[in-house]
């Protein structure tokens, strides 16, 4: 492509890449286009093997002039992938396997016809539905922060430019830099890292500092485990977050962006790398941008593990290539940060969000969302729903909502049980608070959080001091120790749960537990320290019977605390047929196949629940 | 134990390709990872002469952070994913059981050499939880019941590979 030097240039070439996207998505030219996902979950279940059988058959059959093939960002609802989606009749084909290449080309590319046993199949209705914005899964969401998500080639800048990249920074260079500060002001956004600061305020503490250098950094750290908004957002459109954190570095007067990205994401930080490269092969990176005097260039440093690095100070000191342990705030990064120079810290989703309000008008984002908190949210849904996933919602989309219209509730007719948010650092919410608007001031009111966006739903059979006890170990483990409160507490935390969840705790040991959260969350220099104890809490406020149920019956409700439960043959469905003995590790199991009943002898069985999982008729349960 | 001349070589070219970045440690060090598997005292002592870094600075920050390993990983990393979505889905009794037949804990690798297991946090297929990573190959849905067959499928991957080197 050639090089993008004014804003005339821009202009042709968005047109013209425009034009060739539209060709792409609807071609009345005979020429057809197939998208894979190329997200971390669909790779995972082998999408790159699919994309190449793809182009072999299709080279085969001599229609790969007129068939194209390329892989997209993730589709959101990962649990159904890997998606192949099919241009221009937008049929999405979901789950495909290798095996199916060949008769997706057949039925649909040579006979015109629809894989119907490759259509997704609503739960309910059991309706075939064709195409993805049929699909319950989709219908209250909005893509604000994931636009061009699965649209868009993310190693092709032709095709990121022609979906209106740039458009937003080229407006932002036509305007003072306090203009840009004041729309992200008016927009109302709230960073989404997890704090919820707002982001405009943010960016006018750094510009109001008077310094030859500022940096801006981007947050990629995404440290909760089990959430990857930030990821698919990287995988998906990377150069939606590189805009937006050229628009910030327009607005506070930076040249220099640096990106912190997990070095688990290699997924990411390729993509990530491959659009920093081609901008700067167009001049969209690099000095005098657009033709104006803004200069801007961004490097890429990656994370290595560590869960504090995603609080801004540690990881400044971690770009700096320290230990990253925090550092006291104040002074704040907007003062002094990265080398000493004013550096404003932004997560991933907040910069994506930055263009879209710039290039779409600030209408446009705060139609979404309640009075104070605008526009949408990425959550990564996981646990015991049926679509794990992607999704995005306008703020202000209730829990029910969320857990039940979007992901469809929980698999096997089992009961909610509770929904975690802001992962180790937030807290659960139960069945009473299902018809909660999801924003800021609402989780933190409930004494969860908003956080990254993790959400973890869990049913009946999770253990809820269990799961506190399971944070804990994470916090224990990523505490960076320097802090006496927080590397001291949360040990004496864990120790106590795990004395709880082997049914050695005593009544007393929950006042402690109370005890130790406030120290912990008191004497803690940083947020991970300070948020550490939320999840025992929260499980301590709304489960507190559970934890008397482990203490003071020594059972675990829930079947899961391992030495709370004993396994147990029913000998009514027994049918001897002698299997879980033949599976059982310490051969606790006695019978004779065909005629006599078997039976466990619990004192010297090691709760493994392989019988359980090994009985083919049931007949093996715990208690 | 002393480093072989190709490894000196490529540490030294991975030390020149970042050197002159602002701060280069990091880098250098997540190269080095991910091209040896580890990095041992030896490796951080050249790192060191080549840097002008401390080796008590680079100790610090190779220890500092999960990524970074002292030791030789096995030729077949098991990764357990015990992120909150695989752990609310029992990943915990996955690799209590990897654990129990191979006779190591999580962090450790076998006598052999063969295998590692390790704890992970969140390898991004939270859809197919629990999740198992071995070395790039993810198994979705792991049940405790699937653990022997992994391992199986890892034995019989090196059988074949050793014949054919044969
Ligand atoms: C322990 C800890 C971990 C954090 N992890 C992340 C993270 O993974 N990603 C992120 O964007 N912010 C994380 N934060 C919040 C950051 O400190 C910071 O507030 C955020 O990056 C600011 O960006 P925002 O205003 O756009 O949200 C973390 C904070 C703490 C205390
Ligand atoms: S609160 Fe914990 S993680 Fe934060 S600085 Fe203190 S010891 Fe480190
Ligand atoms: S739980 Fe494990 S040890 Fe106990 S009886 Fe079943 S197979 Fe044997
Ligand atoms: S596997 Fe089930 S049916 Fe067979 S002997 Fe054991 S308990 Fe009885
Ligand atoms: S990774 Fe393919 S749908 Fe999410
Ligand atoms: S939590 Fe296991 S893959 Fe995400």
């Amino acid at each position: 492509m050639k090089k993008v030097t004014n804003p005339e240039m821009l202009m042709v070439a968005h047109a013209a890449f425009k034009k060739q996207l539209d060709d792409k998505f609807n071609s009345k030219t005979g020429k057809r286009a197939i998208v894979i996902c190329g997200g971390t979950g669909c790779l995972s279940s082998d999408s790159t093997v699919l994309k190449e059988r793809f182009e072999k058959v299709l080279k085969d059959k001599g229609l790969d002039g007129i068939i194209s093939v390329n892989m997209v960002g993730c589709f959101g609802f990962c649990s159904q992938g890997p998606f192949v989606k099919v241009y221009p009749e937008d049929t999405l084909y979901r789950k495909v396997k290798v095996s199916d290449v060949e008769k997706i080309i057949e039925e649909d590319f040579i006979n015109h016809g629809i894989v119907e046993d490759l259509l997704y199949v609503d739960p309910i209705t059991h309706e075939k539905i064709k195409k993805m914005e049929d699909i319950n899964f989709y219908k209250k969401q909005k893509r604000i922060a994931l636009y061009g998500c699965s649209v868009i080639d993310p190693e092709n800048i032709e095709e990121a430019i022609g979906y209106g990249s740039f458009q937003a920074l080229d407006k932002a260079l036509h305007m003072d830099r306090q203009e840009v500060i004041n729309m992200i002001l008016d927009s109302g956004l709230r960073g989404r890292g997890g704090g919820g600061f707002p982001t405009g305020r943010k960016w006018q503490f750094a510009y109001n500092q008077e310094s030859d250098e500022k940096y801006v950094v981007c947050n990629g750290d995404e440290g909760d485990p089990g959430a990857f908004m930030d990821r698919s957002i990287l995988e998906g459109n990377p150069l939606s977050v590189i805009e937006g954190m050229m628009i910030a570095g327009y607005a506070i007067g930076a040249k220099e962006g640096y990106f912190y990205v997990r070095a688990e994401y290699p997924v990411a930080v390729n993509r990530l790398n491959i659009a920093i490269k081609q901008a700067r092969e167009v001049g969209l990176l690099g000095n005098n941008i657009l033709g104006t005097d803004f200069c801007f260039d961004v490097h890429l440093r990656l994370g290595a593990g560590a869960f504090v690095c995603g609080e801004e100070t540690a990881l400044l000191n971690s770009i700096e290539g320290q230990r990253g342990m925090p550092r006291p705030r104040p002074p704040f990064p907007a003062v002094k940060g990265l080398w000493g120079k004013p550096t404003i810290v932004n997560n991933v989703e907040t910069l994506a969000c930055v263009p879209y309000i710039v290039r779409e008008g600030v209408e446009a984002f705060t139609k979404y969302g309640t009075e104070k908190s605008k526009g949408t949210k990425v959550f990564a849904l996981g646990g015991k729903v049926n679509n794990v996933g992607l999704v995005e919602i306008p703020m202000g989309t209730t829990i029910r909502e969320l857990v039940y219209d979007i992901a469809g509730g929980i698999p096997g007719n089992k009961n909610f049980k509770a929904i975690q948010t802001g992962g180790p650092s937030g807290g659960c919410l139960t069945e009473e608070h299902l018809d909660t608007p999801i924003d800021f001031d609402n989780l933190v009111a409930l004494g969860s959080m908003m956080g990254s966006g993790g959400a973890i739903v869990m049913d009946e059979d999770n253990c809820m001091v269990d799961v506190a006890k399971f944070y804990m170990e994470f916090i224990c483990d990523e505490s960076c120790g320097k802090c006496t409160p927080c590397r001291i507490g949360t040990k004496r935390i864990l120790e106590i749960l795990t004395k709880i969840t082997n049914g050695e705790g005593e009544l007393s040991d929950l006042d402690r537990l109370e005890e130790l959260a406030e120290v912990t969350k008191n004497g803690s220099l940083c947020a991970l320290g300070q948020t550490a104890a939320n999840p025992i809490i929260s499980t301590l406020k709304r489960f507190r019977d559970e934890y008397v149920e482990h203490i003071v019956n020594k059972t675990c409700p829930a079947h899961v605390c391992k030495n709370l439960i004993s396994y147990h043959v029913d000998p009514d469905l027994c049918k001897k047929c002698s299997k879980c003995a033949r599976n059982c590790p310490v051969n606790c199991i006695t019978g004779v196949p065909g005629k006599e009943t078997y039976k466990i002898d619990t004192t010297a069985c090691v709760r493994c629940g392989t019988c359980l999982s090994a009985c083919p008729f049931h007949a093996i349960y715990k208690k | 134990m002393k480093l072989q001349e190709h490894a000196i070589k490529e540490i030294k070219e991975i030390v020149a390709q970042f050197i002159n970045e602002p701060t280069p440690l990091m880098m250098i060090l997540s190269a080095v990872q991910t091209k040896f598997g580890y990095i041992p005292m030896e490796a951080q002592e050249l790192i060191s002469e080549e840097t002008g870094i401390s080796v008590a600075e680079i100790y610090g920050v190779v220890t500092f952070y999960s990524f970074f390993s002292l030791k030789p990983k096995g030729k077949y990393i098991i990764g357990v994913c015990l992120g909150t979505a695989c752990y609310v889905k029992n990943s915990q009794q996955v690799i209590d059981k990897f654990c129990q037949l191979l006779g190591i804990q999580p962090g450790e690798t076998t006598a052999d050499g063969m295998f590692t297991i390790d704890a992970l946090r969140c390898i991004g297929a939270c859809a197919l939880a629990p999740a198992v990573r071995v070395n790039e190959k993810v198994y979705p849905q792991v049940r405790v019941e699937d653990v022997e067959k992994i391992i199986d499928a890892c034995e019989k991957m090196e059988a074949e590979k050793n014949e054919k080197g044969n």
